[in-house]
């Protein structure tokens, strides 16, 4: 093992302290602002520490102060958007988990044409076929549903191909044995398979979740009535530079808020999250 | 490899099911539209349809606006790509040297990651906005004229740097996990045969980081492509004038906001082949790992 010099590595300390800086100030100084009153974020520049608001702003724009400028309470937006991230992370986990079962441990005519429709949908991403899509949920009545929110963001490749990936390592010897003792289908995917499968299945929990908490483009276009809206959209609609009559303070407190969700569960589910980043992508 | 199965006749179907109808109703169905409206000739009002075959393609790609969306697209791309890697693999590379605070370092650098590009395009303009950015104050004391709302290169500056900087997380874990997988014993040998730090790295790390950098050069490119229509849609809306109106954000605006739908679902279609021949790209490369990875 080559050890770096110890001068070679203060500079790298150095040089990432510096990279931090950028990476994780703006995050901060969203969190500063929101401690502001807003004289102090109209005036620049903005101190590089907290300000003495903290609990005013808070208080406000929690009990209020962001129903008041968005239209909806900061509740409603949170709950929307929880509802989407997780309708989307836990139906895709279920449905591409059962996909790949089939493809994996079944023989059944068609198979391959099955797989091979599922794997194509990587090649259409919602942004080239537009349109249509929202045509479609027009037609079916979806438009500022939950369902609407979520159901066509479930179904993709990426989920079935990395568990079809996973379940092809599960060695033979594992599915007859469950057989010989008499297991069925259910009851091996139950007590052997879903066991086996559960770091996959945290990690692409919490990149599903990132994913689902982070939409733009879907969200804007199914959402017309405000109370359906996701944070994120909120905060686009509350957020106007040229007017002078934004209240930022409050936005600001919006911001920290559709921030910190996706963050926590990236910090707290770390370990799985980069395992399953790194190896899903492959 | 002969798999052990289950012998079920209905059962496989069942489970197929629901994802399937999904992928047909939201993805076939539509995706079918799209090819059949790009051939189409339709009002806005929907009253009066005609087949025109490839002239809504020849009118989109014959049409300034377009050609210059797909330069401002070319622009950001590059540069979003370019800057983003560049960044984390330096910072990947000082992450590989340093013995102590390495998770430390890396708990803080995947926050980015977790947050909207909407809301990362916003944080920038925040940082940088003309009235009040307290960023955008040292460079007016500077004498710098900044006015990203209406000056069209600076806009250019601020979704780069917004889009670059969201996208740094990832890269970085990337290329961490790149520089582990290089044998130790190789870079043992270069220093034995003398070849100082920044040699043993083009010489060495480099070539070997290969693989991971053009698959990191895939997924930013189709990142920059479509994930940061929120970034644009939020700071810039494809403006000031079309500076910033990249493909996606075109095939929005020409379909929701002017509704022109032929010329929308033309686009589309172009969009579609860029798609296929960037995962056709992303297969290769896997295909080249099992291989010799």
């Amino acid at each position: 093992m080559i050890e770096a010099k110890p001068h070679s590595r203060l500079i790298a300390h150095f040089l990432l302290v510096l990279g931090l800086i950028v990476v994780v100030f703006p995050i901060y100084y969203v969190f500063v602002a929101s401690t502001h009153p807003l004289e102090t974020i109209l005036k620049p520049p903005l101190p590089l520490l907290p300000g003495p608001e903290y609990i005013n702003n808070y208080r406000e724009a929690l009990f209020g102060g962001i129903g008041r400028i968005g239209g909806v309470g900061v509740g409603t937006l949170l709950l929307n958007t929880t509802i989407m991230a997780l309708g989307i992370a836990i139906g895709k986990i279920i449905i591409s988990i059962m996909s790949a079962y089939a493809i994996v441990f079944f023989r059944f005519p068609l198979r391959l044409v099955f797989f091979w429709i599922i794997f194509i949908t990587l090649m259409l991403p919602i942004e080239v076929r537009i349109l249509p899509t929202y045509k479609v949920m027009v037609d079916l009545n979806l438009i500022d549903t939950y369902a609407g929110l979520i159901v066509p963001l479930i179904a993709s490749a990426t989920a079935t191909l990395l568990f079809r990936q996973f379940f092809m390592t599960v060695p033979n010897e594992l599915i007859e044995a469950a057989r010989i003792d008499g297991a069925g289908p259910w009851r091996f995917f139950k007590d052997i398979l879903l066991p086996l499968s559960t770091t996959n299945i945290a990690a692409l929990f919490v990149i599903l979740f990132i994913y689902g908490w982070t939409q733009y483009l879907w969200p804007l276009l199914v959402t017309n009535s405000n109370s359906m809206n996701t944070i994120v959209i909120a905060l686009r609609k509350m957020i106007s530079f040229a007017d002078a009559d934004t209240q930022w303070h409050l936005v600001m407190v919006t911001c920290v808020l559709a921030i910190l969700p996706p963050v926590l569960v990236v910090i707290l589910m770390q370990r799985w999250f980069v395992k399953g980043l790194v190896e899903s992508e492959k | 490899m002969n798999r052990a199965i289950f012998p079920h006749k209905l059962l496989p179907y069942l489970l197929l099911a629901p994802q399937l109808a999904i992928t047909l109703v939201f993805f076939y169905w539509p995706a079918g539209q799209a090819l059949k409206q790009s051939l189409l000739r339709e009002d806005p009002f929907g009253l009066k349809t005609q087949f025109v075959g490839l002239a809504n393609f020849k009118r989109v790609l014959a049409d300034p606006a377009y050609l210059n969306s797909i330069k401002v697209t070319a622009v950001f791309s590059v540069a979003t790509a370019f800057i983003s890697m560049a960044i984390a693999l330096l910072l990947a590379v000082q992450a590989e040297k340093i013995i102590r605070g390495k998770t430390l370092y890396r708990t803080l650098m995947i926050w980015p990651y977790a947050v909207a590009p909407a809301i990362a395009g916003m944080l920038w303009l925040f940082m940088f906005n003309p009235s009040f950015g307290t960023l955008a104050y040292p460079l007016r004391q500077m004498g710098i004229h900044w006015d990203p709302l209406l000056n069209g290169p600076q806009a250019m500056t601020m979704i780069v740097m917004a889009a670059s900087w969201k996208q740094i997380s990832y890269n970085f874990l990337f290329f961490v996990a790149g520089l582990q997988a290089i044998p130790k014993t190789l870079i043992e040998a270069a220093a034995i045969d003398g070849a100082r730090g920044f040699r043993r790295f083009r010489t060495i790390v480099f070539p070997l980081l290969a693989p991971t950098s053009f698959f990191l050069l895939v997924i930013n490119t189709v990142y920059a492509l479509f994930d940061t229509f929120g970034i644009i849609h939020a700071v810039t809306g494809g403006g000031p004038g079309k500076a910033t109106e990249t493909l996606v954000y075109k095939v929005y605006n020409d379909g929701f906001v002017n509704l022109i739908l032929g010329d929308s679902a033309a686009q589309s279609v172009i969009l579609m082949v860029i798609v296929i021949a960037l995962t056709a790209l992303q297969f290769r490369y896997i295909e080249k790992r099992v291989h010799y990875g």
